[in-house]
């Protein structure tokens, strides 16, 4: 499907406006490079990402807040790079989005109407946050109407469904139990759409930038994993581009966060690293233009590109709660008790066992063995099998 | 003086089923100590620069090479209990007819509770054994499978990818490891009662069961080995095999 939209033609391309704004075509080739490499495309694909961004057209995007807090919009705002909130925050055109838009009110819930009415099926949804499907919706309202007829209205006429962040892809910290508003993710309230689930609490600003330039470039859903989430940015787990992990090999570890060892940067799995079970790019593009990301700065990895990642807790420590079990009970406890329980078993077993079987043991040493043969004879006889 | 003396001895486990005992209790206790290393990694160095060491890299990978040893065990085990003896036969594992139900009550009155005098001698396992061997390979199918689908994303080799199923099943990875180690407190439950009760019947019947899973013969009664061939339970008779039925008691 072509991104060529007749009914807008006095739009210019991503190119035209960047130049517009003062960029130079040195640095508008660097950017392309740059999030041709984020987004793992080879040399020969950022010559297609440069080609997109010169002819292509802005892509219309209805941006819609949920059960969230801003923190996904906050991260893209901080992207590293200029143009990627230059063209993909301001020139992908956010034609409506509750936070950044100038419009208020009735405009504003006109100005949504207007564009579903005018890209119907060419405009891309990001939604950021869960939807709450308890008490019919009320928990979420925006202009009288809950947040999950807006998805569904809105979704209805959109070219794909980018969901931003923990909260539109699994719920996030209000769906955790007992997840009193019943909030649900993007993927479990719309069907039928493709959805682009773009990770983490919030997600980094590059992957969503390269998430969308994807979009633009390729005109094409990235490839996804089996959570939905794209592969150029989570097929890799935190553990695996970890530069603490020789320490993991090695055996290196945190004891406690004040230790010697916390100083020296060893691995934190020990204090509750999630980073082994989970998939992000932390480790490879980190955060704040690459200066850092949570394991650099000495706090274990707590999972927030996974599913239900509150749910897999505490957070600091290795072993989780084991499931099912309402107080705090790791597999640990569960198995001691099982084992004491067992040895508690055995020993009574075994007292008894000298008392009942005595008859029966007395046969093997030969001391009791007429009486032994009496009573199996007279069992012989009352049992028959 | 009396036939309850009158011992035959019988060659009961052969040489696959005794290298399967052995071999899969080694590959468990390597896996249980390793896995419980990987989630308890111990202080052993507090010092010292990551290049100097490689110790908790060599038990993951004796934890892996220990998994793989387990599953090609299990699989060798599946078919000699197709191709080996009477003793070894699948039929005795799944408790499928009224003989056996029945015979796991029994021993479950005489063995466990000692409410009953009517032993159960069996020349293979007893039929609650049997059905106890069945649930613990069941267990080992569950330890390989997530262990597999823990390994698929970061192995290149095919055999852990054909479990990547697993995982979804689960929901996260993270739950799956969960899983896989309490997995792992079972084994040691069951090694723990297993163990007392070889020494229990050892000490009780008489019949060498320590030994046998040694040299693979048990000692046992005629009269006994007779009683035993006509209930047809844990020792099937051989024209069972052939004729597909099991003999009514």
């Amino acid at each position: 499907m072509s991104l060529e939209l007749e009914t807008l033609p006095k739009e210019q391309t991503i190119y035209d406006q960047v130049i517009a704004r003062g960029v130079s075509r040195r640095e508008f080739l660097g950017f392309c490079a740059w999030i041709g490499a984020c987004i793992g495309v080879q040399g020969a694909g950022v010559d297609q990402v440069v080609k997109a961004l010169e002819t292509k057209k802005r892509i219309p995007v209805i941006w819609l807040h949920f059960q969230e807090c801003t923190c996904c919009s906050e991260s893209f705002l901080r992207s590293s790079h200029p143009i990627v909130a230059d063209i993909l925050l301001d020139k992908i055109s956010l034609d409506y989005t509750e936070t950044l838009m100038a419009a208020s009110g009735h405009q504003a819930e006109q100005s949504l109407q207007d564009v579903i009415a005018k890209y119907k099926g060419e405009y891309l949804l990001c939604i950021e946050g869960s939807v709450p499907l308890a008490e019919d919706g009320v928990y979420c309202c925006i202009g009288g109407k809950s947040a999950k007829s807006i998805a569904e209205e809105v979704a209805e006429h959109a070219k794909a469904i980018i969901a931003w962040g923990n909260c539109a892809c699994s719920g996030c910290v209000q769906a955790a139990k007992p997840n009193p508003t019943q909030a649900m993710p993007i993927k479990k309230v719309i069907a039928g759409k493709p959805i682009i689930n773009v990770q983490g609490c919030p997600p980094i600003a590059e992957v969503m930038a390269g998430v969308l330039v994807h979009l633009l470039a390729f005109d094409a859903i990235p490839e996804l994993d089996n959570l939905g989430r794209p592969k150029a940015f989570y097929s890799r787990r935190v553990h695996d581009t970890c530069y603490r992990r020789p320490n993991f090999d090695a055996g290196l570890f945190v004891e406690s966060f004040d230790d010697e060892n916390a100083r020296k940067g060893y691995c934190l799995y020990k204090v509750g690293c999630k980073g082994p079970t989970t998939y992000n790019s932390c480790g490879t593009i980190r955060w704040n233009g690459g200066v850092s990301f949570p394991i650099q700065s000495g706090h274990p990895c707590i999972g927030c590109s996974e599913e239900n990642f509150w749910d897999k807790g505490p957070f600091y420590e290795r072993l989780p709660n084991f499931p099912g079990f309402g107080v705090e009970a790791t597999a640990d406890t569960l198995g001691k008790v099982a084992l004491g329980a067992a040895a508690v078993g055995v020993a009574a077993h075994a007292v008894m066992t000298n008392f009942r079987k005595r008859n029966e043991i007395g046969e093997q040493t030969g001391e009791n063995a007429e009486k032994a043969e009496k009573a199996d004879t007279a069992v012989t006889d009352d049992h028959s099998i | 003086m009396n036939a309850s003396h009158d011992y035959q001895r019988v060659y009961v486990w052969q040489q696959p089923v005794r290298w399967f005992h052995w071999i899969n209790a080694l590959a468990i206790i390597t896996l249980g100590v390793t896995g419980w290393l990987i989630t308890h990694p111990p202080a052993l160095m507090n010092s010292g620069e990551a290049w100097t060491s490689f110790w908790f890299g060599k038990v993951r990978f004796v934890h892996f090479t220990s998994g793989y040893v387990l599953l090609a065990n299990f699989l060798v085990r599946i078919y000699w209990s197709f191709a080996g003896n009477k003793y070894a036969s699948w039929r005795n594992f799944l408790p499928l007819t009224k003989a056996q139900v029945r015979e796991i009550w029994q021993v479950l009155k005489v063995d466990i509770m000692q409410s009953s005098d009517k032993a159960v001698h069996a020349l293979g396992h007893n039929a609650v054994a049997y059905f106890t061997y069945a649930a613990t390979g069941l267990l080992t199918v569950f330890q390989v499978g997530t262990g597999f689908a823990l390994m698929a994303p970061t192995s290149q080799s095919w055999i852990p990818r054909l479990f990547t199923w697993v995982t979804p099943l689960f929901g996260s990875e993270g739950t799956v490891r969960t899983f896989h180690y309490a997995g792992m407190w079972l084994f040691v439950i069951f090694t723990f009662i297993h163990v007392y009760l070889v020494f229990y019947h050892d000490y009780v019947e008489g019949h060498g069961v320590m030994s046998s899973i040694i040299g693979g013969w048990k000692f046992m009664e005629k009269h006994k080995i007779a009683a035993q061939e006509a209930t047809g339970i844990s020792g099937l008779p051989t024209k069972s095999r052939q004729t597909g039925s099991r003999p009514k008691v």
